[in-house]
């Protein structure tokens, strides 16, 4: 056990886990933020895909030991209110079928967003390939994402 | 309107139960709080008057529905309350919705399963809501001294036109829940419907898209601890013993020991599992802790003898035989393959078929193969129990509340009225969750702990657990007279442990010498219902066959099966056949014409198929370009017919996800066995379509028509197969008969 100094959806907050631990189970167990899902634990479904520092990550594959000071966002604390243009665009096209994979699928759509406002198919559907969903809102979440770079 | 005698449960119709502020379910508060929709302004009541077991109503307006059904992706959660909204007559934007617990006594069928909910719900859902209205009606006539007669009712109010008085529904609510439940209620015309046939957004999407807690893997309780199982590696394997002293001192780590799932003499139910009865348990205080044990424990297996055990099977309990030995996916190629000249069951026979087929100048003959798949839902199995002497409460993702609460009870010794079953949000079900194991074994283990547990499946223990789709195989045969007339067809077809053979289902029915024959296998790999079962094989296999023998009878393929719908209509073979053919080719012709089937452009590659299964219709033509030698699937063109359409972009959506999971498991998706280990369990070997993968668009268009509604959740995903395999052939020349097509033969270039 060992203590970690997180910031996490801007506030710092303080754990004291295995250093092996990946942060997806810090956020689900110990921080109470299960928005971010646990779907395979090999970064293979993309289910638990969180920001750090902005970028898209895999949070089951990543020891809350090499977090550091980087700064992990969460789908709870990418807006107030479910206010940020994915978001809306998510509720717009009424994307979800079980939802499980969405907020994975969000926060590597607002990710992909930060650095490319404007993505091509080919563009996002590379940086979408690794959230698998099983109900098959591919083509839904391809056309939010595309709502979404218009505004 | 049409007057129907009310049939609604005596007990649904609680008296005026004016519970204050958070309702009257209060012990499903956890899954009720603040369920609003994004348009949501009004503020919670004060008080809710309870009108039936279906709706309670606030002093302010605000009405709350419960969705009696569990909500696996198919979005009934939305589309059940619309229902009893529309013959209520209520304001979409004032209804909130909850989900319903496990309540036999008001509500019929809480089932998710073989795509009925809205089917099966349609006529209580209705009634609930005209009940509801007629109360209020009568309450808002006591209160103003005027006709119930000359009362309107529309978007949630009360209007008697000739003294002006109106009313919203909050202020005649109290007085409403006082009244007798009718003995007869108006429904709305067809024509009539406000809410229903309009598109409204899903109730949980404001949730969904914030990461709010809504699955059973998001549930938690005080001093709950984390549970996880360790299951025999192979089918064929069963527990023998486990040296637990290391693993007990591991940090955070409880208890560990063994449990079996039922008890030696107890008579299976469906919904009960067939795989793994004593697993290894690891309980400590958190998941990583728990993750942790359970790579270190050492679990010794043995092989399992043959066992035979009692079933509750629809006809009554039977013995059922699960063989010993440990199971290769090669062994089963070659055993499915020995079945074609062994003799097998006939389940239907028109005419002469063998006569036929001597006299035939052409027969085609071809055998397509599908491999086991897991389900895969995206959250894996999981559920929550709280076990006490005197109650036992039970919260998680479960399809099937109502059986499974008989197989806890049993195991538990705990009479049904001491079991509260509570249903999550399911991330996916697909038939998975129909089979509860996982909800007794994390009864047992909060039993044995005396405490909160969670149960989780890892990926591995849910890939490899079994309840698998079936491996199949059928050969089909048609025989052609001289000038390319269908004179006599022929299937046979079986699997490991099932047939995929629906006898009665066209092209049965339109054919004069018509053959169907059966075989199963029996194995210890357990299968389930995985969505569309059977349909999600046959259909594919037979749609292939069908464009195969068009193409040689040198006819059109949507021309060459509506001819044979056209035999079927007016001159139909056999009495059983299940299908109605005028709807049938409705789904073609209307597939035909969105498609512009007869005049396709230039570097399109086009496909057609159609089915029927779980009462709806269902017809596709997909378009394959082929670029740098891959082939892209440009444009899905599916046409549908499930009756009346409740919502009907959420069921294009469900259509749209059906066609993509087809597509997906047909093309890259397998389960395999050596010597009855799981070969795939987890997503690094198990392939799922991915985003580039998806269709390119998608148009999914709905014959408009007033029939009663049947489901959507299965029948968009198996004739999809069809069109995909026949669309192929036309971009590459090769048929494809042995899914997943990605290994069968060479991909298009």
């Amino acid at each position: 056990m060992e203590q970690f100094l997180l910031n996490v959806n801007g506030k710092n907050l303080e754990v004291n886990v295995d250093p092996n631990t990946p942060i997806l189970w810090v956020l689900r167990d110990h921080l109470n933020l299960v928005g971010t899902k646990y779907g395979c634990g090999i970064a293979q479904c993309g289910a638990c895909t969180i920001h750090l520092n902005g970028a898209a990550v895999r949070s089951c594959q990543l020891p809350i030991s090499s977090i550091g000071k980087n700064k992990v966002t969460t789908i709870e604390g990418l807006s107030e209110n479910g206010e940020h243009p994915v978001q809306k665009a998510w509720l717009e096209h009424d994307v979800p079928q079980c939802g499980y994979c969405q907020s994975g699928q969000i926060m590597s759509a607002s990710a992909l967003l930060e650095t490319n406002t404007n993505p091509s198919d080919e563009e996002i559907d590379s940086a979408m390939n690794g959230n698998i969903c099983r109900c098959g809102t591919y083509t839904r979440i391809k056309a939010a994402i595309k709502t979404a770079s218009k505004s | 309107m049409n007057k129907v005698k009310t049939s609604i449960g005596r007990r649904s119709f609680i008296k005026r139960s004016t519970i204050a502020g958070g309702g009257i379910m209060l012990s499903f508060n956890w899954l009720a709080s603040c369920d609003m929709t994004p348009n949501q302004v009004k503020a919670l009541p004060k008080e809710w008057f309870k009108i039936n077991g279906f709706l309670k109503i606030g002093e302010n307006g605000l009405i709350t529905i419960m969705s009696p059904n569990p909500e696996i992706g198919q979005n009934i959660k939305t589309s059940m309350p619309m229902i009893v909204a529309e013959e209520l007559d209520a304001n979409w934007d004032d209804v909130i919705v909850e989900q319903a617990p496990l309540n036999t006594s008001i509500f019929n069928r809480q089932i998710a399963g073989g795509s009925q909910s809205i089917r099966q719900g349609w006529n209580s859902l209705r009634m609930a809501g005209a009940t509801a209205r007629a109360m209020l009606v009568e309450a808002a006539a006591q209160n103003w001294s005027v006709n119930q007669n000359e009362i309107i009712t529309s978007k949630g109010q009360l209007i008697h036109k000739a003294t002006g008085n109106i009313s919203g529904f909050g202020p005649m609510a109290s007085l409403a829940s006082e009244m007798k439940v009718p003995k007869e209620v108006s429904l709305k015309e067809i024509s009539d419907f406000k809410i229903i046939g309009t598109s409204r957004k899903n109730v949980d999407g404001a949730k969904i898209i914030t990461g709010q807690p809504l699955y059973g893997l998001d549930y938690s309780a005080d001093k709950m601890l984390i549970a996880m199982i360790i299951h025999p590696p192979a089918f064929g394997m069963q527990f023998k013993s486990m040296d637990t002293s290391q693993i007990k001192s591991m940090p955070g780590i409880k208890d560990v020991f063994s449990i079996k799932t039922q008890l030696e003499d107890y008579t299976k139910q469906w919904c009960d599992t067939d795989s793994f009865n004593e697993i290894a348990v690891i309980v400590g205080e958190t998941t990583w802790q728990v993750m942790q044990a359970k790579k270190e424990l050492e679990v010794k297996w043995e092989l399992a003898p043959e066992k035979t055990e009692k079933v509750q099977g629809w006809a009554g309990e039977f013995k059922a035989t699960i063989p010993s030995g440990l199971e290769s996916s090669s062994d089963h190629m070659k055993l499915m393959a020995s079945m074609e000249n062994k003799k097998a069951k006939v389940v239907r026979q028109d005419g002469n078929p063998e006569a036929m087929f001597k006299k035939a100048v052409k027969v085609v003959e071809r055998t397509y193969t599908c491999p086991y798949l897991a389900h895969n839902t995206m959250e894996p199995m999981n559920f929550f129990a709280d076990v006490t002497d005197d109650k036992a409460t039970l919260v998680g993702p479960i399809q099937t509340p109502e059986a499974m609460e008989k197989s806890v009870s049993s195991r538990l010794g705990m009479p049904l009225e001491k079991i509260d079953i509570q249903m999550t949000r399911m991330g996916g079900g697909f038939g998975r969750r129909l089979y509860g194991h996982f909800l007794t074994e994390a009864a047992v283990i909060s039993k044995t702990m005396k405490s909160p547990i969670k149960l989780i499946y890892t990926r591995e223990d849910d890939m490899s657990q079994g309840s698998y789709r079936p491996t199949y195989r059928a050969t089909y045969r048609a025989a052609l007279d001289k000038n390319n007339n269908l004179i006599a067809f022929h299937v046979k077809a079986g699997g490991i442990p099932e047939s995929p053979i629906a006898a009665n289902r066209f092209p049965a029915g339109a054919i004069d010498h018509y053959l169907a024959e059966s075989w199963e296998l029996k194995s210890n790999i357990s299968v389930g219902a995985f969505r569309a079962p059977r349909s999600n094989f046959i259909a594919g296999a037979e749609q292939s066959f069908l464009d195969e023998v068009a193409e040689i009878a040198e006819k059109d393929p949507i021309q060459f099966r509506l001819d044979l719908l056209q035999k079927a209509k007016e001159n139909p073979v056999g009495k059983d056949n299940d299908y109605d053919a005028s709807r049938y080719a409705g789904v073609l012709e209307l597939v035909r014409e969105k498609s512009n089937w007869d005049n396709s452009s230039e570097g399109i590659h086009r496909g057609v198929s159609a089915y029927f299964c779980h009462n709806s219709y269902v017809a596709n033509v997909l378009d394959i370009k082929v670029e740098n030698g891959n082939p892209i699937i440009d444009k899905i063109y599916c046409t549908v017919d499930c009756g009346i359409v409740i919502n009907p972009d959420a069921a294009k959506n469900l259509s749209e996800g059906g066609l993509i999971d087809g597509i997906g498991h047909a093309f890259y998706s397998s389960m395999s066995f050596k010597d009855g280990v799981p070969e795939q369990q987890n997503f690094d070997k198990y392939r799922l379509i991915r985003h580039s993968e998806a269709p390119k668009k998608i148009q999914v268009d709905f014959v408009k028509n007033e029939i009663s509604p049947t489901g959507l959740g299965e029948p968009t995903f198996p004739p999809v197969i069809g069109a995909l395999a026949n669309a192929l052939y036309r971009a590459s020349g090769r048929r494809y008969y042995n899914q997943p097509f990605i290994t069968d033969k060479q991909i298009v270039g």
